[in-house]
């Protein structure tokens, strides 16, 4: 995890339509097999970031390298193998008439063989739990379960990179818990960059680093419980502070002595039972 | 004006191959400025019964009151412009449907189309944008040149405009970052509260069915699970979890404790201060002396 996998350098950003910056001197990097959770306000420059890191749009300054090769317009395509990216609306991004068909599709844009097609697509189904859906049609998928198709048609193309801006933003509970446990398991088994982009604070809690965003510019970069030591300052920011923190807050003031601000209720509940138990 | 669905069901392409059965034996009611959530599932037919609340669905069985209309299965119903004037849905990701070229005539196409003259659309107009909370000058800009918060409430003040007596949101929040998302709610909570607008809503979020909803109704399998209170619904949540819902983080949190401690409190909490109260009373008492 040492290696930075992404490094962006004095990034500005300015859509043609806007007084603004979208994006004002973003340094970052990004290492390889992290989890990193980018959060920040609506309008804040995060999908931005993203489309930049695989040419969609291309900086006004400074510069993009991955995996050591310089972002340039000749040098989009390799970088493109590197880096796939998983879009919010899950409707929007189902191509395929049926679930294989549309993991292939990623496939056969790049040429792959038609045995190495079969045998990768039934792989990455795999990896997502979608397997037994093979001949399914989208509109008999749950959105959950077309995100996890999405991403399997992602890993088909075997990114080093995957981004995931809002995936799971459009989602059920439900729906949500299935792309963030898959996502889990991609990183640690596969040893997948992870780069995802959310509004959901019990989601970035799980990464490995929090970027915040805020009116363009990198606002805070740490851990989560660094970040989430942040408090009030968040909702300041337009975020939220996640519930087990609020709870372990509220109790303090309540003259319930915690040690520190938890991060998972099942600590904080653990907590609580021993330290009662001392009293 | 009240609106009951009796026993509806809903048939998608009845009487093809390919038909599909959305919702059945569906009673509710919506009483005139009430505050009502419909939760449930992706497919458990919150948004069949949501199509039913103006009649863009007509029951395949039953019957819809809105008001003093009756709209009944197997009838050619005809003039529904009435009812879709009094009722106004805001849709998912409303701001995908702005398409004028400026915000005003955005927001007047609505109530236009109901027959409203120019200068009183116009007039709406105004109100309908300082009631989303943006500014005047918005009104003459391209509804394409706003950020997606604005968009959504530039959607929203265009539903307002037609000044319906009851609003039905389907997920109004969805997207929108975590104080655009309480915005937007607080903001339809007081139009509810300060101009008896009943409202409906329809979410995945069980905090804001908790919070803002006088009524909570549950959807499953495209039929009626549970009608009550937000207390008398969260009060039973291992009902609501073995259905595959979920419940407030509140109540999760209670649950666990009440676990771990081997003890039933009271009560259930919907809100943290309460919980919070409950458990620093509960374990100061416990300390032995």
């Amino acid at each position: 995890m040492e290696l930075p996998f992404v490094v962006l350098e004095d990034i500005s950003f300015q859509y043609d339509s806007q007084e603004s910056l979208a994006l004002n001197k973003i340094n970052l990097k990004v290492y390889e097999g992290e989890w990193l959770a980018i959060v920040g306000h609506n309008g804040s420059g995060k999908s931005t970031l993203a489309r930049l890191l695989n040419g969609l749009q291309f900086p006004k300054e400074g510069s993009i390298t991955v995996a050591g090769i310089s972002l340039g317009e000749d040098t989009i395509w390799d970088i493109r193998k590197h880096i796939g990216m998983v879009f919010q609306n899950p409707d929007n991004q189902f191509v395929g008439t049926t679930v294989q068909d549309d993991v292939a599709f990623g496939l056969e844009n790049s040429g792959v063989s038609v045995d190495i097609m079969a045998e990768r697509v039934v792989d990455s189904l795999k990896k997502v739990n979608m397997e037994s859906f093979l001949d399914q049609e989208p509109h008999q998928l749950s959105g959950g379960q077309k995100q996890r198709v999405a991403i399997a048609g992602v890993l088909a193309l075997r990114p080093s990179i995957i981004i995931l801006d809002e995936a799971t933003s459009m989602l059920d509970p439900r729906g949500r818990g299935e792309v963030i446990e898959t996502i889990m398991k991609l990183q640690q088994q596969e040893n997948i960059t992870v780069i995802s982009i959310t509004h959901d604070l019990e989601e970035a809690a799980k990464a490995d680093r929090i970027i915040v965003m805020n009116q363009g510019e990198v606002y805070r970069e740490g851990t989560p419980v660094e970040i989430f030591q942040m408090d009030e300052e968040l909702v300041g920011l337009g975020l939220d502070i996640p519930f087990p923190v609020k709870i372990s807050k509220m109790l303090k003031h309540k003259g319930i002595n915690l040690d520190r601000h938890y991060l998972t209720e099942e600590e904080l509940v653990a907590e609580l039972w021993t330290s009662h138990l001392k009293m | 004006m009240d609106i009951s669905l009796k026993n509806v069901e809903y048939r998608y392409s009845a009487d093809t191959p390919f038909e599909r059965l959305a919702i059945q034996d569906v009673s509710i009611d919506i009483p005139s400025g009430s505050y009502t959530a419909i939760i449930g599932h992706t497919g458990s037919g919150k948004s069949t019964v949501l199509q039913h609340l103006n009649a863009l669905l007509k029951p395949t069985k039953g019957t819809v009151l809105i008001g003093n209309r009756e709209i009944k299965a197997g009838r050619k119903e005809k003039n529904l412009k009435g009812i879709r004037e009094k009722v106004g849905i805001v849709f998912q990701f409303p701001e995908h449907q702005l398409f004028e070229e400026t915000v005003e005539k955005d927001i007047c196409f609505g109530p236009m189309n109901f027959g409203v003259s120019e200068a009183e659309a116009k007039r709406r107009a105004k109100e309908a944008v300082k009631q989303v909370g943006l500014p005047d000058n918005i009104l003459e800009k391209s509804p394409f040149d706003l950020s997606g918060g604005q968009m959504r409430r530039v959607a929203i003040a265009g539903v307002l405009a037609m000044e319906p007596e009851c609003i039905v949101l389907d997920e109004p929040t969805a997207g929108l970052d975590p104080r655009g998302r309480k915005e937007i709610m607080d903001l339809f909570y007081s139009l509810h509260k300060e101009r008896g607008l009943a409202t409906v809503l329809v979410t995945h979020s069980m905090e804001d069915a908790a919070r803002y909803a006088d009524k909570i109704i549950i959807m499953h399998k495209g039929t009626v699970l549970k009608i009550g209170t937000p207390l008398e619904i969260f009060s039973s949540p291992e009902e609501l979890i073995s259905h595959g819902l979920d419940v407030p983080d509140v109540v999760r949190f209670q649950m666990k404790l009440e676990k771990v401690f081997e003890t039933k409190f009271d009560s259930i909490c919907l809100t943290a201060d309460e919980l919070t109260q409950l458990v620093a009373t509960f374990l100061k008492g416990r300390k032995p002396q």
